[in-house]
């Protein structure tokens, strides 16, 4: 009664197979990549910017937080423009290297784009998943703790916060996470919500397996495709968050370089030394944009291997 | 009688990985006649739904018609433009298809999509598209149709919509209706009531009918002629006495072996076919059907058959098997490669 | 018949229940779904399944036959625990199955198991088929010694070559992915399997494959089915009884041989008729002229008396008023029908629906 073995499926059309998830293949994504030559451009920025944030204490090449009195500033003690010898992309107010600056800038602004996102992330997809997965009351519960956050008035109470305490990283840290957990945490809860009631869950649930091994093992993995794209754009909100929150005056303490404080300097100097606000502004749209694009892109790919709608 | 519709080495490919393009639809030529029926039989991957899809050039990314011909009334309709195939579908052929709802569209009320095609193809003014639509409405069997037309689809049950499916379908009389398995969603009561509808409806109007299923109880209860596929290809055609009383193939026969008809005395296990129908990307080399048959001798295995006389059936009853028909190992094929 | 080493493993015809002995007893299941009122909406209780009772004993099939709004899956899912019941009781191995919590109620789900309608989505695309059959057997209360030859002898059970561990279930075919789901549910060591319209996704060459496995494991193994499907030809070839349901409620249930035979209600009578057979016959007489009219109710608006009236050829004022019960005709078989024993009553004139 033993079958022989079947032939193997190839890479092209199974007209039998449905919309299962599977493992990406590089050359899938090669491919993939060859065809949007938007995302390819974007991912290599991308990389760029992490490389720069990587290496950024090394290739400074002057000490962001230095002043430079005397060769830093013109003769009437103005901000010298991008061309400078010495000083590539100018100085500011304060007679620092914008160069420097912005390189350090990228280090802090993506550091912390990255670890508020993981740990709204984290948070948002906790909730989403426990929310979605047992339903009834504790969905309820933690549904309505979520529009409560939502409707907060949360950049007020932090300004309002920090103002009192201090500024400091780790508190932009955490109130970029307070702010995007949200949104991850209904997204994630309506996939869920579809995801419990796909056979295989039903069928896994009625052998008996337990709770948290349904969830890790049969309900996180089909929603991986889904984070990683949130996550992308994620980071890039959480720049963004960042800069707005430097620009309001409650982002990392100065004299630390970021994209938004710089911003947040270059507009109130805009006209003498428009350079100050243009560069990390430019700066600022470039990546995000990179980031939407790779995450447009991510979730294209991700989308053809493993569609959520049945 | 001249053939309504003439099909000639139709071949549908989709890309694979490797280069090689796989023939889901491999050499298939028939014809159907006016107010001929024709049904199509086959399993998964046997390419039925995407013969008929071809005919109506309804083949989408990254199905491909690669070769062969669709004459319609002797015109190409290969070789129709846009425009052309716009004013063809639906007043000279139309489909109804095995889901209705995806069929229908869900926020369109239902006497509009009747009178949407009325309007397009017949030229008729508003008011006297309406009456017709309801007349067609009262004609499938909908209660109370003057106060459904307003219905949206989600109103209706699955049979119901599927018989405004068939109103929508024979609104324009047309030559040729096309129905992709169009009771298979259906309960088996409904579906009976449904297939006495079509039945009614095409004698009415002398329509030719292609009936697709994988039922061939169905099939054989409502058509003329009976193609069966498998893999792409036509492997035995015949009337559906000679299909279903004097099967020449042996798919066909194991296919019609492991149906247990209510009549017949229980065995203890059911006749089967070992395998399962090849998928996507790999066609066997020689007839497709070898490695599965039980009548399977060394030549099977790197000669192609042709579809030719069964030299042991019926009038005009073709099969594609070396070990049936001799002949059709000799006949040079037609490769689409 | 012993298959591997480690006899604690092997899935052999179980001490637990006698052979003839009652292994599931249903006494009168309700299940009533509340369904939520919405925006112009009013809350409405649907009864999906009004009294049901039947006995399966074991290595026994009882096939349900019905079509859709019979709330033949409801009896399936209700009995997995995956819906809860209104009313009545469930007993397993004379467990009260609706009392039980906890540990026992997980003992209690490893008794039974389901395979899926849609072979497609039972298993988990990410989970190698190896995997997903590990993670079954780790469920077991005497876990095995060696967990990954455990698995090879199941799928071998099943007629699957050893190869199968490492594939994924996009690389199987509809019917390898079932043995897959049935090598699942044997890896708990269930003494009943529910298959809920099991077979019905798959090819008809594939479908025969499948019953005849599941024929096989149940005479290998002493399982009982609850076979539940649309096509009454399957239940024939699996069934030793057969209900039919329509609208929640059982209108007939009896042997296979007394239903096949002798239906008794007109609806199993209409049922048998409606089925499509490739049998030669000459165009007039083709299409079976025994026609229902109208559509399966739906379940939230069931009709007064019996359920069936407004679709039945046989129908008289009293079907209009009183719900028939369930009771013993001469042929053998229960069914609900006020003139089902044409013995006892003579063939009513026909008013109303048509035939």
């Amino acid at each position: 009664m033993s079958e022989a073995l079947p032939p193997v499926i190839g890479q092209g059309v199974d007209l039998a197979a449905t919309d299962d998830d599977r493992p990406m293949r590089a050359r899938e994504v090669l491919r993939s990549l060859r065809r949007d030559p938007a995302a390819f451009v974007s991912l290599i920025v991308l990389l760029l910017i992490a490389l720069i944030a990587v290496l950024a204490p090394l290739i400074t090449p002057h000490d962001p937080l230095q002043t430079y009195n005397d060769i830093g500033l013109g003769p009437q003690g103005q901000p010298l423009p991008p061309g400078t010898p010495g000083f590539l992309l100018g100085t500011d107010a304060l007679g620092r290297d914008v160069l420097s600056r912005l390189i350090s800038g990228t280090q802090v602004s993506l550091v912390i784009g990255i670890v508020a996102n993981g740990l709204a992330t984290i948070v948002g997809v906790t909730v989403g998943v426990i929310a979605g997965y047992f339903g009834g009351i504790v969905e309820a519960v933690l549904m309505r703790i979520t529009d409560v956050v939502i409707s907060f008035p949360i950049l007020l109470l932090c300004t309002a916060l920090i103002a009192v305490t201090t500024r400091s990283t780790t508190n932009v840290i955490i109130v970029i996470a307070l702010i995007y957990w949200t949104t991850l945490a209904r997204i994630i809860r309506g996939m869920v919500i579809s995801l419990k009631h796909r056979e295989f869950v039903v069928a896994t649930r009625t052998l008996g397996v337990g709770h948290l091994r349904i969830m890790w093992k049969h309900i996180i993995p089909h929603l991986l495709p889904a984070i990683i794209v949130y996550a992308t754009l994620g980071v890039a909100s959480s720049i963004l968050i960042e800069s707005a929150l430097s620009f309001l005056g409650i982002g990392v303490p100065i004299p630390q370089a970021s994209w938004g404080q710089m911003i947040s300097d270059g507009s109130t100097y805009f006209q003498i030394a428009p350079w100050m606000l243009f560069i990390p502004g430019i700066c600022l749209i470039v990546t995000v944009m990179a980031f939407n694009l790779v995450g447009d892109w991510l979730s294209e790919m991700l989308d053809s291997a493993a569609p959520m709608a049945r | 009688m001249s053939a309504l519709l003439d099909v000639s080495n139709l071949v549908v490919d989709f890309p694979t990985s490797s280069g090689d393009p796989f023939h889901a639809v491999d050499g298939v030529s028939f014809q159907v006649s006016a107010g001929e029926r024709v049904g199509i039989v086959g399993e998964s991957g046997s390419g039925k739904s995407l013969t008929s899809q071809a005919v109506m050039r309804l083949v989408s990314d990254p199905g491909v018609i690669a070769g062969g011909s669709v004459r319609f009334g002797g015109e190409d309709v290969l070789a129709y433009s846009d425009r052309a195939l716009q004013q063809w579908r639906g007043s000279q052929v139309a489909m109804v298809f095995q889901d209705p709802m995806s069929s229908l569209n869900p926020l369109m009320r239902v006497g509009r999509q009747i009178t949407e095609s009325l309007e397009t193809h017949l030229g008729m003014g508003r008011v006297a598209a309406r009456a017709r639509a309801v007349d067609l409405l009262r004609r499938v069997g909908i209660p109370d149709a003057e106060a459904r037309m307003n219905d949206f689809p989600g109103a209706f049950s699955g049979g119901m919509r599927q018989r405004v499916c068939i109103a929508i379908a024979t609104a324009c009389s047309p030559k040729l209706l096309i129905a992709d398995e169009p009771t298979t969603a259906l309960d088996v009561t409904v579906q009976a009531q449904v297939l006495d509808l079509l039945d009614d409806m095409v004698s009415e109007q002398d329509t030719g009918v292609i009936l697709i299923s994988h039922d061939l109880g169905v099939i054989s209860s409502f058509c003329d002629r009976i193609l069966v596929m498998y893999a792409g290809r036509i492997v035995e055609e015949g009337t559906a006495e000679q299909i279903v009383g004097d099967p020449q193939h042996p798919y066909t026969h194991a296919l019609l072996g492991s149906i247990l008809k209510l009549s017949e005395p229980i065995p203890p296990r059911l006749r089967t076919i070992s395998g399962a129908p090849p998928t996507a990307g790999r066609r066997p080399s020689g007839c497709a059907f070898a490695p599965r048959c039980p009548a399977a001798v060394d030549a099977c295995l790197t000669n192609d058959p042709a579809l030719v006389q069964a030299p042991l059936g019926g009038v005009g009853q073709r099969v594609a098997c070396g070990v049936v028909a001799p002949e059709a190992f000799a006949v040079e094929q037609e490769s689409a490669a | 018949m012993s298959r591997l080493d480690g006899s604690d493993l092997v899935n052999g015809p179980s001490s637990r229940s006698r052979a003839g002995e009652a292994l599931l007893d249903v006494r009168d299941l309700k299940v009533t779904f509340r369904r939520s009122g919405g925006i112009g909406r009013r809350a409405s209780r649907v009864p999906a399944v009004q009294g049901v009772s039947f006995q399966l004993r074991a290595g026994e099939t009882l096939g349900i036959a019905g079509e859709s709004g019979s709330g033949k899956s409801t009896i399936a899912r209700t009995l997995m625990g995956i819906n809860q019941a209104s009313a009545g009781s469930m007993r397993l191995n004379g467990e009260n199955v609706g009392a039980l919590r906890g540990r026992r109620l997980a003992e209690y789900r490893r008794t039974m198991q389901m395979i899926f309608q849609d072979p497609y989505d039972s298993l988990d695309p990410r989970m190698k088929v190896g995997e997903t059959l590990l993670e079954a057997i780790s469920l077991r209360t005497t876990k095995p010694t060696d967990p990954k030859r455990a698995v090879e002898g199941i799928l071998d059970q099943v007629g699957l070559s050893r190869s199968f561990i490492e594939r994924r279930p996009r690389e199987l075919s509809g019917g390898q992915r079932q043995r897959v789901s049935i090598a699942r549910a044997l890896c708990v060591d269930p003494r009943l399997i529910l298959c809920d319209e099991a077979v019905s996704a798959l090819d008809v060459s594939v479908r025969a494959q499948v019953l005849n496995l599941l024929k096989d494991l149940q005479e290998e193994l002493g399982l009982a089915y609850l076979f539940i499907s649309h096509d009454l030809s399957t239940l024939r070839f699996m069934a030793d009884h057969v209900g039919i349901m329509y609208l929640g409620r059982l209108v007939e249930i009896g042997t296979r041989d007394e239903i096949f035979e002798n239906p008794q209600h007109p609806y199993t009578r209409a049922l048998l008729s409606a089925v499509p057979e490739p049998i030669v016959r000459d165009r007039s007489t083709r299409l079976p002229r025994v026609r229902l009219t109208g559509e399966p109710p739906s379940a939230a608006n069931p009709p007064s008396g019996c359920s069936f009236h407004p679709r039945c050829p046989m129908a008289q004022e009293v079907c209009r008023t009183v719900a028939p019960p369930l009771r013993a005709t001469t042929s053998g078989q229960d069914a609900a029908c006020h003139f089902a024993d044409p013995v006892l009553v003579p063939e009513p004139a026909r008013i109303g629906a048509d035939a």
